[in-house]
Parts: C-alpha cells; sequence; structure tokens
C-alpha cells in the first residue's frame, strides 16, 4: 500500500487522534497536573476496563449487530470468578471459569441470533435482564469478597514499569487488530456486516462466523470482569451497569459505522480513550459529575456529528 | 413537436478528483420530444443528468432554460424550474399509498396540521387519471407493480408541474405488456408539451419511442441526430468507436465428458428437474421471470434445499448443503443483483475477488496478503477492469467493472460449473463482448456454463443447447440449430 492509499484508509483514524490530542493540549493548559506520568497511568489504567469491552463490541458492531448485555455479562462473570477464588481453587481456574462463563452468554447471544433469527437488539436486550439476574441469584445480592490476594497482581502489580491491566488491554488491542485485517474470520467479519447475502453465496460461514462473534464480545467482558474484581478485590453483582454505552460509545467515536461493515480496532482504542481522558480531566478540574454526564453525551454526539460531515465532504 | 428549445446545456464539464466525468458536453431539448441519452457504462450519462436534476454541479459551462442562462442549485431547485427525475431505483415509500407519495411532505392541511385526506386522494386519483393507467390513488404502493409504481412517480413529478422528465432506464424491470403501457404513456406526456430525456441501453426499443439521440462516450460529446437518420449500427460503432462485426462472437469447441446432471430434482419452486450439462458447452436457460430459472441455480448453488432428487458432478452423486460446499465442489454462481447478492460493495476490488478463496489462501486462519494481490492484479489485467487500484471500493465502479469482479471471483476460485445468471444485465455494449468472449475462453479451457438469461438473442447467440422453464418445470429443450425466438417463447408461456 503506497502512502496515499495509506491515508486514504486511516484517515478517518489521524482525525480522531487530532481530536484527542487536542483534549489532552487544553487538559494540560487548564491543569498541570494532568500530564504527569502518574496521571496518565492512571488514565490508561482506568480506560482498560472500557477498552476491553470496546473490542469486543467492534467485532460484533461491524458485523452490524448490537450487544447490549456486556455489563450484566462482567457482573455474572465477576461473581462467578470471584466464588470460585474464595473456596480456595487455584486463580487460573477461576480466570478460566471467568471468561468462560461470558464467552458461554456470548454464544447464546449468538445462537439466538443466528439460528434464533432473533436481532441482535433483542437477543442481548434479553441477555442484559438474564445474565443480572443470574449474577443476583448467585451471589444472594451481595458482593463476594475475602479471596486471597493473587488475584490483586492483575489490578496493582507492573510489567516493565507499565500497569498490568494496561499490559493487557495492549495486548487484547493487538491481538484483534491481527484478526480482523489479517485472518480470514477478520475478512468475513467485514464482508457479513457489509453485505450478508453476498456473504453467504461467497461460501462464507455466516452463522458461524457471527456466533463467534458475539462469543468473542462476551469472552472479553469476562476479562473485563477479571480486572475489574482484581482491582475492587471482590465482585459485585450489580458492576457494570451502562458499560454497554460506554463500549458503544467508545466504538462509534473511533469511525465504526453502526450500519456494519466499517471500522477499525485502534479508531476503537481512541475512542476509549477520548472518553477516559475526559472522565479524568473533569474530575482533576473538579467538574461536577451531574455536568461531567452532560459533556460526555456531547462529545459522543459532536464526535458523530463531525465524522459525518466529513464522509460527506468526501463524496 | 415543434422546435421550441425549452433546455440548452453548453460546453459542460464535471471532473471530480482524479477523473474528468463529463468534457465539455453539449445537450439541448426542444419542447415535447423524447430526447435519448445513449452511452455505455461510465459514459457521463448519469452525471449530466444528475447536474440538470441538482444532485451534482457542474465545473464549468452554462444551462440555458427558455434561452435564460440558469444555474441549478440543488434538487429542490430543480424542481422548481420544473424538472422532474425518475430513477432506476424508485424513490417511493411503499409502506404509503399512491396519492400520500404523490403529495409527500406537500400534504393539503389544515392549520393544525390534520391531513385533508378527501382532497389528497381526490387530487392524487385525478393526477392519475390523467395519465390514462388505472391505478387507485389509497393503494399501498408495496402492492403495486413495478410499472404503476413508476406512474405513481410520474404523476408526482407532474403535480410539481415538471416540463422535463427525466426517465433514467425505465424499462430494465418491466414486461412486454408493461413496456408497452409505458410508452402510451410517454406519448400522451409529449402530446402535453413535456419533454423528456431518456436513458436506456437497450437499442431496439430507442426506435419505437424516441425522437432525437444524443451519444456520450467517455464523457465527450459524440453526436445528435433524428432518431429516423441512425440505424443501429450507427449508434453503436458512436458509442463504441469500432464496428462490432459480432455482437456475438459464440465460439463452438469439442464438447467434452458430463460435469453436471440432474436427475427428477424438485423444492417448493422446482418440480422434476432432469438435463445434464458437459465440458465445453454453453447451456442457455429461458423463462420468464418467476418460471423457476433463478430457483434451479440457487438449488444447485446450495442456497435453497432440495427435496427430492439428485445432483452428480462429475459423476459421483453429491449432496450440496451450502455454498460453501458448492464452491468447493466448483461450481460458481454469478448472481442475478449483483449489487445486493454478488458484490459487498463497501469492500475493495481485491477483498471482494478473494472473499470465496481464502481458505486456500491462508494457513491456520491468517490469509496471506501476497498471493492476494497477485491474485487480484491478474485478473485486474486479465479482464481489462478499469479500477484505480486494488484497494478501490467497488460500490465506486461501474456496472460493467463490477460485473468483471464477480466474474473475477469465480475464475479465481477454479469453478468449472460456472452459473451465470443474467450476465449482461445493464451492462454496456462493449462490456459485454468482452464477457461473452470471456465466457469462450472458459468453455475453451473446459469449464461448463449454465447461462440464464432474458433476452433471447442474448440466448441464441451464445448456446450450445437451450432449456426453457415454465412453472419451475423445463417445458423445452433445444438444441441451438433447432432454436428460434417464436418456439422459446412458446414453451416459456406454456402453450
Amino acid at each position: 500500500m503506497d502512502q496515499k492509499e495509506f491515508f486514504l484508509h486511516h484517515g478517518r483514524q489521524f482525525g480522531t487522534l487530532l481530536g484527542l490530542l487536542i483534549l489532552c493540549i487544553v487538559l494540560w493548559i487548564l491543569s498541570p497536573y494532568f500530564l504527569t506520568v502518574s496521571n496518565l497511568l492512571n488514565i490508561a489504567q482506568q480506560t482498560s476496563i472500557n477498552a476491553i469491552i470496546a473490542v469486543g463490541m467492534t467485532f460484533v458492531i461491524i458485523t452490524a449487530g448490537i450487544d447490549l448485555s456486556v455489563g450484566s455479562i462482567l457482573a455474572f462473570s465477576g461473581v462467578v470468578l470471584a466464588s470460585i477464588l474464595r473456596i480456595g481453587l487455584p486463580l487460573p481456574l477461576a480466570i478460566f471459569a471467568g471468561l468462560g462463563v461470558g464467552m458461554v452468554c456470548g454464544l447464546l447471544n449468538g445462537l439466538l441470533i443466528t439460528y434464533g433469527k432473533l436481532p441482535p437488539f433483542i437477543s442481548t436486550l434479553g441477555m442484559m435482564s438474564v445474565a443480572r439476574g443470574a449474577a443476583l441469584l448467585y451471589s444472594s445480592g451481595r458482593p463476594i469478597s475475602g479471596f486471597s490476594g493473587s488475584l490483586r497482581f492483575l489490578a496493582t502489580g507492573e510489567i516493565l514499569y507499565i500497569p498490568t491491566p494496561v499490559v493487557i488491554m495492549i495486548v487484547v488491542y493487538l491481538i484483534a487488530h491481527f484478526i480482523l485485517t489479517r485472518t480470514k474470520f477478520g475478512r468475513y467479519t467485514y464482508a457479513i456486516g457489509g453485505n450478508e447475502e453476498a456473504s453467504v453465496l461467497s461460501g462464507v460461514n455466516v452463522k458461524l462466523n457471527k456466533a463467534m462473534v458475539y462469543g468473542i464480545c462476551g469472552m472479553l467482558s469476562g476479562l473485563a470482569a477479571v480486572i475489574l474484581t482484581a482491582r475492587l478485590n471482590s465482585a459485585q453483582p450489580i458492576a457494570g451497569i451502562m458499560y454497554e454505552l460506554d463500549a458503544i460509545a467508545a466504538t462509534v467515536i473511533g469511525g465504526t459505522s453502526l450500519m456494519g461493515g466499517e471500522g477499525t480496532i485502534f479508531g476503537t482504542l481512541i475512542g476509549a480513550f477520548i472518553m477516559g481522558v475526559l472522565r479524568n480531566g473533569l474530575n482533576l478540574l473538579g467538574v461536577s459529575s451531574f455536568i461531567q454526564q452532560i459533556v460526555i453525551g456531547s462529545v459522543i454526539i459532536i464526535a458523530v456529528l463531525v465524522d459525518m460531515a466529513l464522509k460527506r465532504q468526501k463524496q | 413537436m415543434n422546435n421550441d428549445i425549452v433546455l440548452q446545456m453548453r460546453h459542460i464539464s464535471k471532473s471530480f478528483p482524479g477523473v474528468i466525468a463529463l468534457d465539455n458536453v453539449d445537450f439541448q431539448l426542444r419542447k415535447g420530444e423524447v430526447h435519448i441519452l445513449l452511452g455505455e457504462n461510465g459514459a457521463g450519462k448519469s452525471t449530466l443528468v444528475k447536474i440538470l436534476s441538482g444532485a451534482y454541479q457542474k465545473t464549468s459551462g452554462d444551462i440555458f432554460f427558455h434561452s435564460t442562462k440558469t444555474e441549478i442549485n440543488d434538487p429542490k431547485h430543480a424542481q422548481n424550474l420544473g424538472i422532474g427525475i425518475i430513477y432506476q431505483e424508485l424513490n417511493l415509500v411503499s409502506q404509503l399509498s399512491a396519492g400520500e407519495n404523490i403529495f409527500l411532505g406537500r400534504e393539503p392541511a389544515n392549520n393544525l396540521g390534520v391531513i385533508d385526506y378527501k382532497k389528497l386522494f381526490g387530487e392524487a386519483q385525478k393526477l392519475i387519471d390523467d395519465l390514462k393507467v388505472d391505478i387507485d390513488a389509497r393503494r399501498l404502493v408495496k402492492d403495486l407493480g413495478v410499472a404503476q409504481q413508476q406512474m405513481v412517480e410520474v404523476a408526482k413529478a407532474l403535480s410539481l408541474n415538471a416540463q422535463i422528465l427525466i426517465m433514467d432506464e425505465p424499462t430494465s424491470a418491466l414486461t412486454d405488456q408493461e413496456i408497452k403501457e409505458l410508452f402510451a404513456s410517454i406519448r400522451r406526456l409529449k402530446d402535453k408539451g413535456v419533454s423528456i430525456i431518456y436513458i436506456s441501453h437497450r437499442l431496439e426499443e430507442l426506435f419505437e419511442i424516441g425522437d432525437r439521440v444524443t451519444v456520450l462516450r467517455d464523457g465527450k460529446y459524440v453526436g445528435t441526430h433524428d432518431i429516423q437518420d441512425v440505424t443501429k449500427s450507427d449508434l453503436i460503432s458512436m458509442m463504441v468507436n469500432r464496428e462490432l462485426k459480432e455482437q456475438f462472437p459464440k465460439q463452438t469447441f469439442k464438447i467434452g465428458d458430463e460435469i453436471l446432471r440432474l436427475e427428477g430434482v424438485s423444492n417448493q419452486h422446482l418440480h422434476e428437474i432432469n438435463f445434464s450439462l458437459h465440458r465445453g458447452e454453453i447451456l442457455g436457460i429461458a423463462g420468464l421471470l418467476g418460471s423457476g430459472r433463478t430457483e434451479l441455480a440457487r438449488a444447485i448453488f446450495g442456497y435453497d434445499n432440495i427435496r427430492n432428487g439428485n445432483i452428480f458432478i462429475n459423476g459421483k452423486n453429491e449432496i450440496i448443503t451450502s455454498p460453501k460446499k458448492a464452491i468447493k465442489l466448483g461450481i460458481g454462481y454469478l448472481t442475478e443483483d449483483r449489487k445486493s447478492q454478488g458484490l459487498v460493495l463497501n469492500l475493495s476490488v481485491r477483498e471482494n475477488i478473494c472473499l470465496p478463496n481464502l481458505d486456500n489462501w491462508s494457513k491456520l486462519g491468517v490469509v496471506s496478503s501476497k498471493k492476494e494481490n497477485e491474485a487480484t492484479q491478474k485478473y485486474i489485467s486479465e479482464l481489462h477492469i478499469k479500477t484505480p487500484g486494488m484497494h478501490q471500493k467497488t460500490i465506486l465502479l461501474s456496472g460493467g467493472n463490477q460485473q468483471k469482479v464477480v466474474m473475477s471471483k469465480w475464475l479465481c476460485s477454479h469453478a468449472d460449473i460456472l452459473i451465470f445468471d443474467e450476465p449482461t444485465r445493464g451492462i454496456d455494449v462493449g462490456s459485454k463482448v468482452e464477457i461473452y468472449q470471456l465466457m469462450n475462453k472458459l468453455i475453451a479451457e473446459g469449464a461448463a456454463i449454465i447461462m440464464i438469461s432474458s433476452e433471447l438473442p442474448e440466448l441464441l447467440g451464445m448456446s450450445d443447447r437451450i432449456l426453457v422453464m415454465h412453472q419451475g418445470k423445463i417445458s423445452g429443450d433445444f438444441p441451438i440449430e433447432e432454436a428460434n425466438q417464436e418456439k422459446i417463447l412458446h414453451c416459456a408461456l406454456g402453450v
């Protein structure tokens, strides 16, 4: 790919990145504390959970779907993980169970959507309630805590001076980028979102691929649950409420089209960081949490408006 | 017809980044004439019309309405100037009635915004009746036929006092009877003094309905003639700048072994289909819309289920459960509708060509972009696909080039049973011949082709044998020497 084509394909991402940089510069001017290493690492750490969920959401939205159940799946995975740790079973088994619960819930979504022919909105809306209820039932509505400290490393530990959650996030992004751009599965994901019928007629196993996309999305919610549980040293059955909206927002700010067939994984990362930096900055400036909600909502709307205006101009 | 000039476009140019779509084009329209706009895909017809309808802005040149110089700023402005356009894809709200569509956005209403339906339907019915067509203004658009929907669009344009009506390929989805009715309506519009710009690929019908013709080629103006002064071959050579010695460059090859055989294949659309196909053969399939021809293709390709019967490939009984399986068995299916079924329009040329072939080019699920690039480059040059590069989105290509991309998909997968459903629909003359030559090349290499088509001349010109379908059954089977239009029509109509 020559330079011109590179910019043609990634121009949208540079626009979002520019937005993030401008945001950072403004905050740097307004608050001297903003641009310190500890604050930046803090932002990355806080963003990692939403960023990881948003990866799954990006896959789903590229297939022209939506997943409203990620927050509830996170809660369910979290309480299962914590309960296994509390009875003293080894950490890898607990993590495996947490990811497994997420994946199973996601696959269930996928099967309802492909074989049950339900619209993704309905299927995942149902799962949102079912998984939340399951989390509450399983934990009797109480937080689960009081387990050994081995899990803490995943939240407070460092690898090469970088906090573990941030390392996990980077690894997830690199793998997801590779999958989307270099593998059959990634190519099929775009093709299905762009034109499902043409994909079937080109020999793509659309049902299997779609079910896997939802499975991955659920599994990444489970991964987010592992990090969140490690950070809080406890699993809350009411964790993750509204997380689906944050993940959708990061994906959409990052340039993925809700109509499907378009989007990039690093766009989503930038989208997640725009939201994270904004929250952090508004906190530093002492803006009330009520006003923060208004600002963040407005940013989502403005980002998409600008994106649409740019696309129209291109045509 | 008289010689009043209603519209004059002079030295119109339009450039897009990297492309000059129109280069110094002239066009003139008289009151009450049907003026045909003719040219290959990508010749600039649509661009010219879009400038007139306000969808595009011209880069340079002048437009005169009744000798007054005018700038057309946007579609609303064009509407106010009395220009109506009826696109190939109709722009109606299918869940609303014909009358509501005609007055959409201009509903007669009282001060509270409550619609006066009595007035709306009354006026809509009057407009429809003026066209001498039989449509109830209260019927929902989705319950109307395509031809009737077109007339609703015409009525809508006339309700806006359109004096110039642009029709883009209006007959492409119509039956012969509907075409007759459309032409009758067009003649009545002419008598009322409405001028019509008529875009079409079908050379035959131009002589029936046109008064004058303007030909464009590669964005340039070639000439304008009275229709009685030109012949079909004149027009073709104006369009492509070369004499097409043969419209159908049929070559015959030695018929080889049997490659595909159907025995008693039935499902909800098909009844007891039996035939066999051999290497080196083009088997034409004729039939009206709904006769089961496309359903037959879908059944062979594993897209629809088969209830009874057997399919043999190279003599082996195969159960084809999915398109994926069919592709593995060497079947390729070029669908009737390339935009909704053939291509993923927002993916690139390369990604579309490679889509059915990734299994062969990947290890552990990772695709080799080197192999992808090589294959794509090969087919872009072999099939002369006009594209700025392999990463161009297919939505930006012209119809003929899109079709070549779809063909490349199946050439690339080395399919040797190729089902081509309406391979040349909506494609210009030059590209058509290229596609026919490609078919020759394929059968020369030992492949076999099933060609489904509504155009009898094409079937008669290219096939070795023709099957005719009627109500899901094969109603006729002719070696090419014995086939003619009459016989085929008889079988297709089931009489």
